[in-house]
């Protein structure tokens, strides 16, 4: 399975999702720069965490008319893994391809230490590795992760099931302790805790590899036919 | 925009107007004899930044001459951007310290995150990818709203330059003590790695490349930073604050990745970034280094602002800026690479044979100085030192133990005190994850970053304790540099090298001076025996405001190989049963303490005293008992002695410890004896342990959370849940910054 990683000017755990691929799922990885005008045979696209373009103006509001961001809703369109992590979340928000907005942490405070999150979905395609409500610690590295939505867009998220990550003991004002949503059509995730973080034990958990096997498995199943 | 008047010669030499800008009567005269006439004002802020204390070291080459500086693995020692150490497969590890103590006490913010800026473009202009950052910070009392303010804006300055350009803060100290309430220290290190083929020098060798200009624009910002940096701080100093640079992490990640594609490509011959007297010192410096000149055209320097003088564009300091020598001819391949980051690249110059920095602006040359006598010829003093009449009358002190009557009060006093209490909320604002290789979180002894792609990992931590130094910079100098090298022991790593920031007061009064000479000496006798050599650094003097200098404060960076990542080792106690063990024995010692501290309020006596044999044979035996799989939990005895050492090694275990110990129990309990580690151990492991360690076996790791001391005689010293000395420890600096945690 391919991956793109997007790079924005700016992003800063592209490296991190690469190695996440690369080296712990051991599927294939490229960068894909915020300036190239094609996804062409890529499977998954990636929107990594960071400060794409400093996180002037807003964070994620000048990346989203970056080239790329096109081919990014193209892909989203075409029903592939669209997954936005801290930075990439705000960026999907901006982009319109989540509902929603981010606010400053009400601690108003930068903040980076593993939380544990509850699977609140475990039917989507970046989460059925996971059991219902499973209880999994994955780093938050973030001073805007204050999920905002209005009362009839929570009440739209919650109904179509597309909270798919709670925080258990809520770090930063959320709404509804909302760690990451799904699109309706369930294949675009934004989170803003980091799953590429947690994927290897040396460095305190392995939790978050599970939603890039779910990603691979649910390809495989879709795409792969068994010989 | 109009153009400013400025002075003519005759109006700098008739009315020093050269004393405003730093340089001495003598040096002024220096300068006319060097270049044979008087210097315009160009010139004039030429010399005077460069021969600023910041930028040339004149009180303190003396002394930072007696630093050992050689060894086996050291491929760079002091004089380029940063020192180099060999970690075997070709690969080295890169590292340097800095001060920005001046800037962070007129803007705290800015300040901090340009002194973070400043030292990552130090490890980037040597080639090296920054992988980790560290600092080491002192405040005043966390009591007064003026000390709260610098302390929140330091933290969040450091927070945002390095959060945002994406190098780990994985670790680093912050102390709080009087001396310092005027004067913050603020240092911040940048560790970074490297093949050995990239290794890039700053050097403008070969007549006729081009001087290039890459990076952000000049604007009018920082100038004359560097000579601020190198005076005392007074209630006017509120009036530099136009000399505090302003960064832009975002700008410096794009030169990161920018530098790091250019130093692949064979065009260059020379890289060094602009930071304290930007254009000037890096132009200079470079052209110096190769024996070569440098003339540069300030019409094509890039500018911010419009009517820029020269000599507003040579002192300015904004940030973000590298000068960039390349091979005549093949300037476009550079432009190519940071036109692909949208950076700035313009050629402003040539290398020349004449040994000459030649100015030109607007057709007419502005400047024409020998590069030599900006870069090294700046004058050497030999302050004269003396004797301080506070250190003689604490060595004829007696040595006493305070009273201590309720031993667990005083356990939780302690482990409240903002120096010894838990920094989480510090570091809970740096993101300490990012590249994913942090192995050990700040908190522990020395953080630990693995080096990817191999089995090996990187400790490192930053040290002093500069109450020990004020009592005695002799034996605290030696303890800086010993304490680093436990830490990075007891996390499984073998020590290889120190860089060092030498925070002091004016070198012209000799009581200070007197600190410096000893406090190096101390350091250096340290570094042979632990075979750590000093390969940069950097001096900040003048810590002073009105009339009170600060603590004299030589910060050791340090960093050490982990050999095999399975050799980690933290300081928390790992599993009920496991036994514990002190290496080293206990003395009454109590001067320089945290006891004293709060019990006196002050320091007074003696240091703590240190046999560096000693501590050398048990780093060695410790190290050895580690790679041997032997060692569970680690731990350095400091500040607090061995029961805050004993509560730290218990916080988030969810375990208990059971101890003994013997002879006084204050000193037992409260004293900062050094070359002690308080460590536990399998019981399986027990034999082969005690072969391989000399060390006193006091107890073990209980299933219930309680700490539990007793004395030989079995009675009760002490007893306290986990989780009242958790939140003692961890409650202490929330509370007194007044936030939520």
């Amino acid at each position: 399975m391919k991956f793109a990683v997007i790079v924005f000017p700016g992003s800063n755990c592209d490296v991190d999702m690469y190695h996440a691929i690369a080296d712990e799922l051991g599927e294939e990885a490229s960068y894909v720069r915020f300036d190239e005008t094609s996804l062409e045979g890529f499977d998954a696209v990636l929107l990594p965490g960071g400060f794409s373009y400093g996180d002037y103006l807003r964070s994620g509001a000048i990346a989203r008319f970056a080239p790329i961001m096109k081919e990014v809703i193209k892909a989203a369109e075409a029903g592939k893994p669209v997954l936005g992590v801290c930075n990439g979340f705000q960026i999907l928000l901006e982009a319109g391809l989540l509902p929603g907005a981010m606010k400053r942490n009400d601690r108003l405070k930068f903040m980076c230490r593993p939380v544990e999150l509850i699977v609140e979905n475990n039917q989507t395609l970046f989460t059925n590795g996971y059991e219902k409500n499973e209880v999994i610690t994955v780093p938050i590295a973030h001073g805007e992760g204050n999920y905002y939505c209005d009362e009839k867009t929570l009440k739209e998220l919650e109904e179509s099931n597309r909270i798919a990550f709670r925080y258990q003991s809520n770090p930063n004002g959320s709404v509804a302790d909302i760690a990451g949503i799904t699109n309706k059509e369930g294949n675009v995730l934004g989170m803003m805790p980091h799953p590429e973080r947690a994927v290897d034990r040396l460095l305190g958990s392995n939790d978050g590899l599970k939603l890039f096997k779910s990603i691979l498995h649910n390809w495989r199943e879709a795409y792969v036919t068994q010989a | 925009m109009s153009l400013k008047l400025e002075p003519n010669s005759e109006q700098i030499k008739t009315e020093k107007l050269y004393t405003q800008m730093g340089l001495s009567d003598e040096e002024f005269a220096l300068v006319e004899s060097i270049l044979g006439r008087t210097p315009n004002y160009t010139e004039t802020g030429l010399f005077s930044v460069m021969w600023s204390e910041h930028c040339s070291y004149k009180n303190s080459k003396p002394v930072l001459k007696k630093f050992p500086v050689s060894g086996e693995r050291v491929l760079q020692g002091p004089g380029e951007g940063a020192g180099i150490v060999d970690i075997g497969d070709n690969q080295a590890v890169v590292f340097k310290i800095e001060s920005h103590n001046h800037p962070s006490a007129i803007e705290p913010y800015q300040g901090a995150a340009t002194g973070v800026g400043g030292i990552i473009r130090d490890v980037f202009s040597m080639g090296a990818r920054p992988i980790a950052l560290l600092n080491s910070l002192r405040f005043g009392e966390l009591a007064s709203p003026k000390v709260k303010y610098l302390f929140e804006e330091v933290v969040a300055g450091i927070a945002g330059y390095g959060n945002c350009i994406g190098i780990p803060t994985v670790g680093g100290e912050v102390q709080f003590d009087a001396s310092y309430e005027g004067n913050p220290l603020v240092n911040a290190m940048c560790v970074g790695l490297i093949d050995h083929d990239d290794i890039q020098k700053g050097l403008a060798a070969g007549a006729g490349n081009s001087v290039m200009y890459v990076g952000a624009s000049t604007g009018r910002d920082g100038i004359h930073g560097a000579t601020f940096a190198s005076e005392e701080l007074t209630d006017e100093s509120e009036k530099d604050r136009p000399a505090v640079q302003v960064g832009d992490p975002f700008m410096e990640k794009l030169l990161l990745e920018a530098c790091l594609e250019l130093v692949k490509c064979d065009a260059l011959v020379g890289i060094q970034d602009m930071g304290a007297a930007g254009l000037t010192s890096s132009s200079a410096e470079m052209a110096s280094k190769a024996g070569m000149g440098i003339e540069m055209n300030l019409d094509e320097v890039p500018q911010r602002e419009s009517g820029m003088t020269p000599y507003e564009m040579m002192l300015s300091e904004s940030q973000e800026r590298m000068l960039v020598v390349v091979k005549k001819g093949r300037e476009d391949e550079v432009k190519e690479i940071f036109d692909r980051w949208g950076l700035l690249s313009k050629v402003v110059g040539k290398v020349t044979e004449d040994k000459t920095l030649r100015l030109l602006h607007k057709g007419e040359v502005v400047a024409e100085v020998p590069v030599d006598a900006l870069a090294e010829d700046a004058p050497v003093y030999h302050q004269p030192s003396k004797v301080p009449a506070y250190y003689l009358e604490n060595q004829e002190k007696e040595a006493v133990v305070p009273e201590v009557t309720n031993y667990k009060e005083m356990l939780l006093t302690l482990l409240s005190q903002p120096t010894i209490a838990s920094k989480e909320w510090v570091f809970d604002q740096y993101d300490y994850m990012v590249r994913t290789n942090t192995v050990v979180a700040p908190g522990s002894d020395a953080a630990v970053v693995r080096v990817r792609g191999t089995n090996k990992a990187l400790a490192m931590t930053t040290d002093c304790n500069s109450r020990y130094i004020y009592l005695d910079p002799l034996e605290g100098g030696k303890i800086a540099v010993a304490e680093a090298a436990r830490n990075i022991v007891c996390s499984g790593g073998e020590p290889l090298a120190i860089t060092d920031c030498l925070n002091f007061g004016s070198p012209e009064k000799p009581e200070i001076f007197w600190q410096l000479e000893k406090a190096t000496d101390g350091m250096s006798e340290a570094c042979s025996i632990l075979s750590t050599p000093v390969i940069g650094g950097n001096v900040s003097l003048y810590n002073e405001t009105n009339g009170g200098a600060v603590y004299p404060t030589p910060v050791v960076g340090m960093v050490g190989l982990v050999h095999e990542t399975e050799h980690i080792t933290t300081q928390v106690f790992k599993e009920e049963g496991d036994l514990v063990y002190v290496i080293g024995e206990t003395k009454e010692e109590f001067g320089g303490s945290e006891l004293q501290k709060v019990i006196d309020g002050t320091y007074s006596g003696k240091a703590p005293s240190i046999d560096m044999e000693v501590e050398a044979k048990r780093q060695k035996q410790l190290l050895s008992a580690i790679q041997n799989g032997l060692v569970a939990s680690a731990h350095d005895v400091s500040e607090g002695g061995l029961s805050v050492a004993a509560a730290e090694s218990l916080i988030g275990t969810g375990l208990g410890a059971m101890l003994t110990t013997s002879g006084n129990k204050t000193a037992a309990l409260f004293s900062e004896t050094q070359s002690r580690f308080l460590v536990s151990v399998k019981r399986a492991n027990k034999e082969k342990f005690e072969q391989l360690v000399d060390a006193t076996l006091i107890g073990e790791v209980t299933a219930e959370p309680v700490l539990t001391i007793v004395n030989e005689e079995n009675e009760n010293v002490l007893q306290a849940t986990v989780e009242e000395l958790t939140s003692a420890w961890k409650g202490a600096i929330p509370c007194l910054v007044k936030s939520k945690a």
